[in-house]
Formats: structure tokens, sequence, C-alpha cells
């Protein structure tokens, strides 16, 4: 029969999911934090239960329609609508709905005051993130396109947007949120397992709302602390190739980029004091190469359609070179 | 045809001026007219052809996705073609579709000629085509929409969205009004146009679940028109309702987008459900079981849908608590909608189940439909959404529920309803081709989605990252695609070529029993004479009732005054009440909805010269086409409809159809009212000192403007009794003087924030007062309008002491008004003073 086949492609199309799991950078079926365990498993246990909710009405749609032998009698069909149609939904739906409300205050407890070791400030922009850390001895160090937090330590995380509506969602360690204009959203997470993972802009947010995205990287107390430290001082890549620092200057990118790890300077575009280190670069599409720099920066539009950042078009290709070289320096 | 009755010379006349009477005009006139079989037929071919062309832009989308980094088509053409894609499937095939078929089917399904108000459904048609058109005819200048299809700002208000943002509010805007018209339209017929007999719980569930859904339309599109309103308003001038730097905010346009969004997934789906309840009782050769029962089930999704629409917004950062609640409500909405399929089964169980094509669509958009329904429960949990909200897991979501619970049912309907089109049949063979082609393309294409979703796949996402384990689940939706556009296209071969050389068959092949299958395809009254019911499946329990009908022995048989004519009936028991005089074919309409479609067209570009013009010359035109088309005063008092009854020609107040449909059209605008002022409120509520420290309108005018309407409402009330009682120019002054007393109602209405010095562009407080007194005053001069054409009309003589339907009709307009204008000045004037 061919609805067979088709139900034997399914089948093969969710095996090879389970195959192919293991490059999960982005996937909520391989969670690394707790809100993001929690909801795979209340998805599982819906999925199971919904494809046997499924099974039975397909069987017995069929059997009505096909298999049975004589019509069955009014009342016991009556029955069936009674039963079927408003009992059991009715108590599946209100165990499944008691369960989820159950969970949901702690999954997204209030996690501001003493819970939150970590403040983390994340403004939407198009198309890419501004990110400041604040510390609770109240200094901050301002990055951008990429956020990093310790593992087991819940953070909170600080949403607004200073131009559309976005949404911040790291999918291994929990739902999302959506970045308003005129409004400061809070969700908080907490990290399970050390790992590299990615986000991404989750709500339209204008032409390259595809190319919004961002490196999501989860490290050891330790190792984050020291990597705090080190991005809250100046790199000492500012002061290598002198040339490309003055290109940067002469060139008009300092209006826009702060290098100098202020939180008070840039705004415009993102900061890029230690750039260098970044994962990626454009927000979380292109890798981190001169190359790639040197392509960004001479025509952002190409690599990011609509793009706020103008093209270079007073610069040669040696110029945009050095440049790339200063800035990928920014260790 | 074998069964044709034999009949005598006098009945054979009979027939001859019936058929004359309801003729459609020949040549180009042909699209002049408004009969219900060519309106519906015309609605619906092209709102097929819309989905076709949203089919190729799916396709489109599809084909970009197909691979990672793919750069077949740019960034921008992308994200026009994919909201394009969505805003035609929503509002110019889904909701469309249902008119269309509704039209069509209705009248003969309840035993009515055509349905009551034929230019209206007519003029719907024209509106919708030139909407239509307009928007669709965008993408090929590259200035469609591209902010998706729920076009938030600040995105959507942005200068990014350019002129396309435009041509979406503008021109579904349009198409919203003509939805609206027939809405009102199927709400009248429905209640008041059944056969004698057919009482409301003898109805055909079609016609039941259609007075919900236009029901709901008239409470649902509104706050969308409102919110259009505000939007537009921001876009034009500058008055910054979404712009939070002066007050406003983008969450108000969520909560009016979808307080209309969610009922609006169920507007689409019931119909369809309605398609399977005509579907299921006939193929399985017996009475629906559970009339009852699925009747109130769908009462109950209709109501239900008005409280869910938060769970489009769990993301946005509201209060957990409001959360809890609407994912409560959400989850309730699945046991109405499970009372439906297990009718449906049930049925199926007590029958003697034909498997045919109709039943194979049927079946499939079952099975399909249900899936989506059990993700929908999925969704519906706050926690859950966190992660699958706007992800490919939503994508694979609402078109599993759209396309099983809509799409399929459609082209059941399609197979099974097409003999009543001109008597040929669909082929079987391409038709169930066409359903296992459709049916695993369909699921080829979306099933992988739901795990892309979970695996981190955003929707509108131009393209993806070739890495990160989505590359296959794409390859696979994309080959489904394919598959699924050639099962449509098998149909679409069918419709248009080959069931030409089919030969014309029987006409209800089969055997359904209910009264839609007495009409005869080659004609145009609908019914030849319209018969008492008495069952659920009338052609079932009374077998000579076909023959009867035909051969004209029930009543309104004839047409001997030369007059298109239907049966108006009471609400409840179907009684008859009076002969409908229905209008003709009039080319009124066409004028209309050109006139009005060129002020929407060129409010787009900022014409607004050519806008204005427009705009009077659409109040002429519908001045025009009121005046020569409505309360014609009958040249006698009563018709005999034959076996003993004798029947009014004119009615006027509460038993009117007019008055049903002025009461409809008013509880849609009162709603669009309702919807500004929750705007004044939601504003009040998110920020401590709403009025943003400026000056408000002042108690004065706004009560003065207040005092003046009550006194217009009064005087109007008043001429309407005097003129019942004889006084004519009592009620002619009377009417003058409301006339007056509202014009300067209007003026002291815009003088309040005109004296105090309010700037809409400064603030969002002043802004929404400014609308809330112009929407006041604009209905204020609609109410001159009309009290000046009952004016008009008694000076004419054709408005009497005896023939006043016109007055009562303004009387109830005005009612409508006093509530407005009691609501609007006491908000505006009083509020302020009282926080």
């Amino acid at each position: 029969m061919r609805e067979s086949s088709a139900r034997r492609a399914t089948v093969l199309a969710v095996s090879s999911l389970s195959l192919a799991s293991c490059s999960g950078v982005q996937s909520a079926l391989d969670p690394a934090g707790e809100e993001a365990v929690q909801v795979a498993a209340l998805f599982w246990v819906m999925t199971i239960g919904g494809l046997l909710i499924w099974s039975l009405v397909v069987v017995l749609s069929l059997y009505a329609s096909r298999w049975k032998g004589r019509p069955t009698s009014e009342t016991s069909a009556g029955k069936l609508i009674f039963w079927g149609g408003v009992v059991f939904p009715v108590a599946v739906l209100t165990a499944l709905l008691s369960y989820a409300l159950w969970l949901m205050p702690s999954l997204r407890p209030f996690a501001g005051g003493e819970q939150a070791s970590l403040r983390v400030e994340v403004v939407g922009h198009q198309f890419w993130w501004r990110v400041v850390y604040h510390l609770p001895d109240r200094t901050a160090v301002v990055s951008a396109n990429e956020i990093r937090l310790p593992v087991g330590q819940r953070v909170e995380f600080e949403l607004t947007s200073a131009d559309m509506i976005h949404s911040f969602w790291i999918p291994v360690l929990g739902g999302k949120m959506d970045l308003i204009p005129g409004r400061t959203n809070r969700v908080s997470l907490s990290a399970t397992k050390v790992g590299t993972y990615r986000g991404q802009c989750a709500e339209f947010c204008g032409t390259s709302h595809a190319r919004m995205a961002f490196p999501a990287v989860v490290m050891k107390q330790a190792d984050f602390d020291a990597w705090l430290d080190s991005r809250s001082r100046v790199s000492v890549g500012l002061a290598m190739n002198p040339d490309g620092r003055a290109l940067f200057k002469r060139a008009g990118c300092g209006d826009c980029h702060g290098v100098d790890a202020r939180e008070t300077t840039s705004g415009k575009g993102p900061d890029l004091s230690h750039v260098g280190s970044r994962l990626t670069i454009g927000a979380g599409f292109l890798p981190n190469e001169i190359d790639a720099l040197a392509r960004f920066i001479a025509h952002p539009g190409s690599v990011k359609p609509g793009a706020l950042m103008p093209a270079s078009t007073d610069l040669s290709a040696d110029e945009i070179d050095q440049i790339a070289t200063w800035l990928k320096g920014l260790q | 045809m074998s069964d044709a009755p034999t009949l005598t010379p006098e009945k054979r006349a009979e027939e001859e001026q019936l058929r004359a009477v309801w003729a459609n005009p020949s040549g180009w006139r042909y699209w002049t007219s408004v009969n219900n079989s060519q309106v519906g037929l015309w609605y619906g071919s092209t709102a097929f052809a819309f989905m076709l062309f949203a089919g190729l832009l799916a396709l489109l989308v599809r084909a970009q996705l197909a691979v990672p980094e793919n750069d077949l088509i740019s960034a921008e053409l992308y994200n026009q073609a994919y909201t394009l894609h969505g805003t035609v499937m929503m509002f110019l095939f889904a909701v469309p579709i249902f008119e269309a078929v509704a039209i069509f089917l209705l009248p003969p399904m309840l035993g009515a000629r055509d349905m009551p108000f034929p230019r209206l459904g007519a003029f719907g048609f024209w509106s919708f085509l030139i909407g239509g058109v307009f928007v669709c005819g965008s993408i090929f200048f590259g200035a469609a929409p591209n902010s998706g299809w729920f076009m938030y700002p600040p995105l959507a208000t942005s200068e990014q969205a350019g002129i396309g943002a435009d041509i979406w509010l503008l021109g579904l805007s349009f198409i919203e009004v003509a939805s609206l018209a027939a809405a009102v339209e199927l709400i009248v017929g429905i209640m008041k146009c059944r056969a004698p007999g057919m009482r409301v719980n003898l109805m055909p569930l079609f016609a039941w679940y259609l007075l919900i859904v236009a029901g709901m339309i008239v409470f649902a599109f509104p706050p969308l028109i409102a919110g259009d309103l505000l939007f537009e308003m921001q876009r034009m001038f500058d008055w910054p309702f979404f712009d939070p730097e002066r007050g406003g905010d983008p969450l108000l346009w969520q909560h009016l987008f979808w307080i209309f969004g969610h009922p609006e997934v169920y507007i689409i789906f019931l119909p369809a459900i309605a398609l399977l309840a005509m579907i299921i009782p006939t193929f399985s050769g017996r009475p629906i079981i559970g009339y009852s029962w699925i009747v109130l089930a769908a009462v109950g999704t209709g109501f239900l849908s008005f409280g869910l629409w938060v769970h489009h917004m769990f993301a946005t950062g509201l209060p957990q608590i409001s959360l809890a609640f609407f994912s409560a409500a959400s989850e309730a909405v699945a046991i109405p909608t499970a009372v439906q399929i297990f009718v449906f089964i049930a049925t199926m169980l007590a029958g003697r189940v034909i498997f045919s094509t109709p039943m194979l669509f049927a079946m499939g958009g079952i099975a399909i439909f249900v899936m989506g329904g059990l993700t929908g429960v999925m969704v519906a949990l706050a926690p859950f959404d966190w992660q699958a909200h706007d992800t490919y897991f939503i994508v694979a979501h609402l078109h599993y529920v759209l396309i099983g619970g809509m799409l399929f049912p459609v082209f059941a309907g399609l197979y099974y309803y097409y003999p009543l089109i001109d008597g040929r049949h669909m082929s079987d063979k391409v038709g169930r081709f066409a359903f296992w082609m459709m049916f695993c393309g369909f699921n080829i294409t979306f099933f992988p989605m739901h795990l892309a979703g979970l695996r981190g796949m955003p929707r509108r996402v131009y393209t993806y990252p070739a890495d990160i384990g989505w590359d296959w689940f794409n390859l696979i939706s994309t080959m489904g695609a394919v598959v699924l556009g050639i099962g449509m296209f098998a149909v679409v071969v069918d419709v248009t070529l080959h069931r030409r050389r089919q030969p014309k068959g029987e006409v209800n092949p089969w055997k359904a029993g209910t009264l839609e299958w007495i009409s005869e395809p080659e004609e145009n009254w609908g019914v030849r004479s319209i018969p008492h019911i008495e069952s659920r499946y009338p052609l079932w329990d009374h077998a000579s009732l076909a023959r009867e009908v035909k051969a004209g022995e029930w009543y309104l048989a004839d047409a001997s005054e030369g007059r298109r004519e239907t049966l108006v009936t009471s609400v409840l028991d179907a009684e008859p009440e009076q002969v409908l005089r229905v209008s003709g074919t009039s080319y009124m309409t066409i004028v209309s909805a050109v006139t009005l479609g060129t002020v929407f067209v060129a409010l787009t570009f900022k014409w607004w010269i050519v806008s204005l013009l427009s705009g009077l010359a659409f109040i002429a035109a519908v001045l025009y086409w009121l005046w020569t088309g409505t309360g014609e005063i009958p040249e006698k008092d009563e018709k005999d409809i034959g076996r003993g009854i004798r029947l009014p020609l004119y009615s006027s107040g509460v038993k009117s159809a007019g008055w049903w449909a002025m009461f409809i059209t008013m509880t849609g605008d009162g709603t669009a009212c309702a919807s500004l002022v929750f705007g004044y409120f939601f504003f009040w509520t998110i920020h401590e000192d709403f009025t943003g420290g400026l000056t408000g309108p002042g108690v004065l005018w706004p009560m003065m403007a207040l005092a003046l309407f009550v006194l217009a409402w009064a005087a109007t009330v008043v001429a309407r009794e005097v003129n019942r009682r004889g006084g004519k120019t009592a009620a002619r002054m009377l009417l003058g003087l409301g006339g007056v007393l509202s014009a300067a109602g209007c003026a002291a209405a815009l003088a309040g924030p005109w004296t105090t010095g309010m700037y809409p562009t400064a603030h969002v407080y002043p802004a929404i007062v400014w609308i809330l007194v112009i929407w006041a005053a604009v209905h204020g001069a609609l109410g001159i309008i009309m009290q000046l054409y009952c004016l008009a009309r008694s000076y004419a003589g054709r408005l009497t002491p005896r023939y006043d339907m016109e007055l009562h009709n303004v009387v109830l307009y005005w009612h409508f008004m006093l509530v407005t204008a009691l609501i609007t000045f006491s908000v505006v004037g009083l509020f302020p003073e009282a926080i």
C-alpha cells in the first residue's frame, strides 16, 4: 500500500535525525541548559503521546470507513463522540496542562538579585548584537556578536532593541525571548554542559534577518573569569600595525566601532575591541579570517544585504587588507 | 432528463417567464450579472487563481532554500515572496474561497432563489478582484510587502518596508471591507432566507458553520481594520501609535493583529469542516450522528477562538500569569475540535461508507489536520512554545493545520460539488492520482520541517549555513514541494482541460440528501419553486420532493410581475414572512468597487486629490445604487405564493432584511470603535502617565459634542415616530434639524483637541484622542448623509408613512451612533479627569 510506504519514509526521516543529531550546535533536541533539558523531555513525552493519539484516530477512521463489516448502532457511535471527543481530550489536556503550568515558574525564575551571578545586557540591532557583561562589582565589559557564559551558573539576560523587534534564542540552552524597542525583557539561562553552540535571531527583523546569529560559548568558571578579565582590558594588538590603525581612523570606522574596551564608546556598530579572537565575524556567519574581514569591510551589503555599514569605496584593496590585518590582531 | 416532469402549458409559460426574469445579460454585459451562481463562480475561480499564484511563490521560496547559501534569488525578493505567499494564501484564498462557496451554495441549499443582497455580493467580488490584483501585482515591480504577513512594527512602519507596507495595509483593508460585506450578506441570508419550515435545528450543517464563521468575521476583522487605520496614520502622517520614543508601543499592533489573526484561523478552518459535514453523511449513506454535538462544538470553537490570541505572543515577555491563562484557553479549544472529528468517525461507523474521491480527500485532510492539531496542543504550552515559536516547527504546524484543515477539504468539496456547476463530473482517475501526489508531497515537504525547526532553524530566513544540520531536511522539503505541486497541477488540468470533454452527467451522482442537489445547473433561478422543509435530509425523507419542486408545485413558482423574488422567513422557525424583491443586474456594483478601489490605490501613492475625488464618486455611486435599487414601494401590498399563502411585498424595521444588514454592519463597526478604545486604555495601562504631561481635549467640548449627538439621535427617532403617524412635514423638519445638530456635533467633537492645541505627531496621547474624535465625527457625517437621504426620499415620495424602511434603518444606525458618541466622549472627556 502506498500509505504504508509514506509511513516508512517518515520512520526513515526520524531515524536519520537521530544519526545526524551529533552536529546539533543549534538544536533544542541536544540540550545543554536547564530549561532546554526540561523542554526537550516535555517534547519527547508529547511527541510519543501525540503519535499514539494520531495513530489511534487514523486507525479508527480507517476502521470506520473501510475495515468494519457491519454498521455500528447509533447509540454506540454516539457514545464514541462523548468518550472520544470529550472525556478523552479533557483528561489528557488537563494532565498535560497541569504538568506544564507546574513546570513554568521553575523554568524561568526571576534571576534578579542573588540568583544571578552575572547580568548580560543584549541590545538587538539590524543585524548584530551588542553584548555588555555587567559584573557584581558594577564594572562592565563590552562585546558584540558572541555570548559567553560560565557553566552551572544562572545568568540573567537583559534584552532591549535599538531598532526593530528581534528575538534572542540559544536553542541548546533554552527558549527565546523577544527584544522589543521601548521595553526591557529578561530571561535567565543556566548552562549545564561546556561547549560551543549557536544562537540566532528568531523574529524577522529585516533584509538580513537570516544573517543575525552568534556563537554561544559555555565555559568552565575559571576559563570564563580569565576570559572576562582579558576582555576588560585593551587588546595588545591595538598598538601593533600602526598603519592599519591609522587607516581605521582615517576611514571613519571609529565613529561607529569602539576598539578600546570601554563600554561608553560605540553604539552604532559592533564593538571591535577584541574582534580578532572572536569565533566568527559578521554576527555568526563568516569565519574570523583576514580575507573574510576584508571582504566584509569592502562591501558589507554584498555579504549581508541591507547592512547599515557603508561600502568602503574610497579605500584600496591594499588599505582594506591592512585594516583587516590590524583588526585580526585585536586578540 | 428522465425524471423531467410533464408540464401543462400554463406551467411552461410560468417557467419561461421565471427563466427570463432571472436570465443573465449576454455579451460584455454578462459581467454586470449579480446572480449568486455567477458571482460565486467568479469569486471561487479568482480565489483559486490567487492560490496558484501564491503556490508558485512557495515553490520559489522552496527552491531558494533547497541548498544552503543558495543565491538563486536575492534576500529582498525572498522576503517579498514569503510575505506575499502568506498574505495571499490567508487573505486572497483561504477566506474568500469560502465566501465564494457560500455564495454559490447557500441559496440552493437553503431553498432561496438568491442571496438577499445580490448586488452587495457582486460588489464584494469586484472589490476582491481589484484589491487582490493590486496586492499580487506589486511583486512584479519589486514593491511587494516584505515584512512578513503579520507586518510587525517597527519594521513595517519603517522606511525599509517601503511602499509594500502601504500596499499591504490599504489593499487588504479594501479586501477586508469586501469580506465584511460578504459576512453581512451570509448572515442575513442564513437567518432570513431559508425555505419555510427549515427551523434552525433542521438547517444543513454547512449553513450553521457559515453562520458562525460570518459572525466571527464581524467581530474579528474590525480590530484589524482599526489596527490598519492606526498603522497607516503612522506611516502617512507620523502619528506615533507604535513608536516607543513618543509613548507608542509596537505590541499594540500585535494584540490587534492577533485578536483578528487567531479567529482568522478558525474562520478558515470551520467552513472546511462544514464541507466535510456535508460530504461524510452522503458517503456514509446516513444522516450525521450528533447534529447538536457538532453545532455546539462549532459555536464553542468560535467563542474560544477569540480568547487565544496571546499564544502568538508567548515570547514577547508578557507576565507568566497571562501566559498560563492563554495556554489553558489554547488547550481548551482542542476539545470542541475533537468533538467534531469524532462526530465524523461516529457517522462513518454507523453508516456504509463509499470511499469516493471526495472521501479520499476528506480522510487525507483529517489525517493531516489531526497531526497539526496535536502539534498545536504542543505549541499551546508556553514552555514548549518558547523553543518552537518562530521556527520551522511552527511553519510545519500551521501548514498541517491549514492544508489538512482547509486545502484538502476544499479539494474534497471541489470533487463533490463540481456537478452543481454545469452537470459535468471531475475525473475520478485524475482525482485519485492528484490526491496521492498531494498527500505524499505534502508530508514529504512539511514533516521534515518539524525537525528542522527543533534543530534550530528559524522561519523567514532567506538562507542558512551548511554545517549545522539543516541541509537534508531542506532538500527533502523542496523535493516534496515539487511532488505536491504536480498533484495540484493535475487538478488544474482536470478542471480546465479534461472535464470540458466530459459529457454532462447526473446532477446528483452521489445520491446526497440535502436541498442543494435539487438545483439545475443550467438554470439561474436557484430553485424552480421553494419547498416546505420538514427534515435535515429532505431528498432522502421525501422521495417526490425533487419532482415537485422542479414541476413548480411549491411556493413562489412564478415571477408574474417580472421581478426577481425570494422568500423571507422568520429567524428561528422559518415561518414565511415576506416576498423579498431582490435587486437584479446592475453596473453600479462595478462602478462602486472601482471608485472605492481607486480611493485605496490613490492613497497608497499619496495622490490626495485623486483619492478625494474617487471617494466622492464612490459615495455618489452608492447613493445612486441605493436610491434606484432599494426600498422600492411595491405596486401591490401582497403576493400569493401558492398553496393559499399570501405574503406582504414590503416590510420595514426588524422584519426586513435591510434592518438586519444594518444591524450586523454596525456591530462590526462598533467592534472597530471598541478596538480603538482598547488602544486608548492599552496606552493608559503601559504608562505611568499616559498623557505624557500633555493637555487633553478638556471636558467642555467633548460633553457639548455628546449633547449635540444625543439631540440629533432624538430628532431622528422622533422623526420616525412622527412620520409613522402621518406627520410628513414634521418628520422632514425633524430630519433637517437632526442633520444640523449632527453637523454641530461633528464640529464640537473636533473642537476639543483642536482648541487645546493637541498635536497628534507629538505623542501618542493626542494621537489616540484625535483618532477617536475623528472616528466619531466621520460617523456623525455619515449620519448626516443618511438623514438627508431620508429627507430626499420623503420629498420624492419614495418614503411615506406606510413605506418607511429607510427611516427604520437610519434610526438603527443612530442607535449605534449614540453608543459610539457616549463611549468616545466619556473616554476622551471624562476619563482623564477621573484618574
